[in-house]
């Protein structure tokens, strides 16, 4: 397949293919990140972790829209920067909310959650049809976004594709820092390890999981807003990336945050260079292939800790 | 300090702590021996709010401990070091000690915590899970006196441990009451180390207290005809 390019056209194709397989790895990375925090913590897999990416993403539209219709012109380049920080806000909250409500009440019925969250979805979807009408919507880049930066003749690099990546890369640290430093992220891993203990040494546990329920869905919504970047937004957007979510936090091994960002590297750079020389769906299959092949070797997931059991 | 009134403990319909009146004095140590399955696992796993008490009250310095959660429970003055030590493995020797700070609100570990135990300031970067059994028991009391309690739990902690170290950790914990003037629990199954460590013995047998005596008074031969099969 590769025989009808030259050497130099091969190497460019790499790399635009390579680029944007990058930008596809920053919104898998931020939506796996949450995920994997919330399954982590509670065991819970939230199947409408999609719609709260996408409550970022309506978000961050809203916002663009309030900048342009009442503010004065030259305040709009800042917009991203204020609608991050919402989309994390709205996500974050109605993740709390929909913790006190719902989750915390089904926390001894794994596939009660599983069941309810995709409810939770469906019922999301509905909401975002209803208030924002069924069609795609996207926000308008502010100019300093636009363009591209030419490498060589051959390879351009969209700005705003290395925006996104400079986001993911800020949160992936922040939230390695706050699970390995803060207090709130030593005690999500002493519940993680042994909840009664935890609760013994005098951790409230109930309040760490709402916490850490609503980081994880407030990462989802800052992945929403990274998403206007680079895809506009439908009711049902969410529902795409949620299956090669669960692919990347599985085939990362979900205890790991390195392992997260290893595997969400791998998987989205081999679907984005295959889909060049294959069809999307074949490359889908490979990629597929690949990963079930790894976990059967490795079930515990790329990454995992070596302690003494 | 800590009062027991007609404390019942049961899982389902077994009842294994039965009827148990106890009354722990400011800065007691008291034994609790039985022999396996005698249920002082049980009383501390519920004392600790791990597991609910049937009925009965239990107070600590005058505030009832029956509806509290286990961390509510720390937060009035409850310390608990379990049976078999249940560290946090994958978290380093410090970040298991911080987890005993939560309700004290603070962010440092109290520099006489790594005086007692000096081993753990040596190792305090490593995992918990790789320290060798009698660290780990170390590390587990550190952890429980990070919150500051009035009274410490203590389920079997030698367990495991070899008889010289044994000694000494009667030693240290009776350090520990002297320095921080706290009322310590500890269940048992080594009579000599109750004895060293102890002012107050008690038997249990299935359940109930049979034997209640200050330490001055106990008989070896009738206690140890208690914890023989
Ligand atoms: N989760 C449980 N469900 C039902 N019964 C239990 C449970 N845990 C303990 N028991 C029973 O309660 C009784 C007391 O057990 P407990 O663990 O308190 O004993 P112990 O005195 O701590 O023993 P050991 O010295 O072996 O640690 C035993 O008969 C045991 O079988
Ligand atoms: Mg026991």
């Amino acid at each position: 397949m590769f025989a009808d390019y030259t050497m130099t056209e091969l190497t460019s194709i790499f790399a635009m293919q390579g680029f944007a397989g990058l930008t596809l790895f920053s919104v898998f990375v931020l939506m796996a990140l949450g995920l994997a925090i919330i399954f982590g913590q509670m065991g819970v897999i939230n199947m409408a972790h999609g719609e709260f990416m996408i409550l970022g993403a309506y978000t961050t539209y809203l916002t663009s829209n309030v900048f342009s219709s009442y503010l004065p012109e030259s305040l709009y380049s800042l917009y991203f920067f204020v609608a991050l920080i919402l989309a994390f806000l709205a996500a974050g909250a109605l993740g709390a909310f929909i913790e006190w409500a719902m989750i915390r009440h089904l926390y001894k019925r794994p596939l009660d959650t599983l069941l309810a969250t995709w409810g939770l979805s469906l019922i999301m979807q509905q909401l975002y049809r209803t208030i924002f009408g069924p069609r795609e919507v996207g926000v308008t880049l502010p100019d300093w976004l636009m363009g591209s930066i030419a490498l060589t003749d051959m390879v351009e690099i969209p700005i705003n594709g290395l925006f996104v990546m400079a986001i993911t890369l800020v949160v992936a640290v922040g939230v390695g820092l706050t699970m390995q430093k803060s207090r709130l992220g030593k005690q999500t891993r002493a519940v993680v390890q042994n909840r009664p203990m935890a609760s013994a040494v005098g951790i409230n546990t109930a309040r760490v999981d709402r916490l850490t329920f609503a980081l994880g869905c407030g990462i989802a919504g800052i992945a929403g807003a990274a998403f206007t970047m680079i895809g506009s937004t439908g009711p049902t957007s969410g529902q795409l990336y949620i299956v090669d979510t669960f692919l990347v936090v599985v085939f990362g091994g979900a205890s790991s945050l390195v392992g997260t960002i290893a595997s969400a590297f791998t998987i989205s750079q081999a679907q984005s260079t295959m889909e060049f020389f294959l069809s999307g769906s074949m490359a889908k299959v490979l990629t597929l292939l690949v990963v079930v092949g790894i976990l059967m070797l490795r079930p515990q997931g790329l990454f995992s800790l070596k302690i003494r059991k | 300090m800590l009062e027991l009134t007609d404390y019942n403990v049961a899982y389902g319909q077994s009842d294994v702590i039965r009827n148990m009146n106890l009354s722990v004095g400011d800065e007691e140590i008291v034994a609790v021996l039985g022999r396996n399955g005698m249920g002082k696992t049980t009383l501390m796993k519920s004392l600790i709010g791990m597991i609910p008490s049937k009925s009965g009250t239990v107070a600590l310095n005058g505030v009832d401990l029956v509806p509290l959660q286990s961390y509510e429970r720390v937060g009035a003055g409850v310390g608990f070091v379990p049976q078999g030590r249940m560290i946090f493995s994958t978290m380093t020797v410090k970040e298991n000690i911080e987890t005993g700070l939560t309700s004290t609100g603070k962010n440092d570990i109290p520099e006489d915590l790594y005086v007692m135990f000096p081993v753990l300031k040596e190792m305090q970067h490593r995992r918990g899970g790789n320290l060798s059994g009698g660290q780990q028991q170390q590390l587990a009391i550190a952890r429980a006196l990070a919150s500051n309690p009035s009274v410490l739990l203590l389920d079997e902690p030698t367990e495991g441990i070899q008889p010289s170290i044994i000694k000494e950790m009667a030693r240290t914990l009776r350090t520990i009451r002297d320095q921080r003037k706290l009322s310590i629990i500890v269940s048992e199954q080594v009579l000599s180390f109750a004895l060293d460590v102890a002012d107050r013995i008690l038997v249990i047998e299935k359940g109930n207290i049979v034997l209640d005596v200050p330490v001055e008074e106990a008989d070896q031969a009738t206690i140890t005809r208690y914890l023989s099969v």
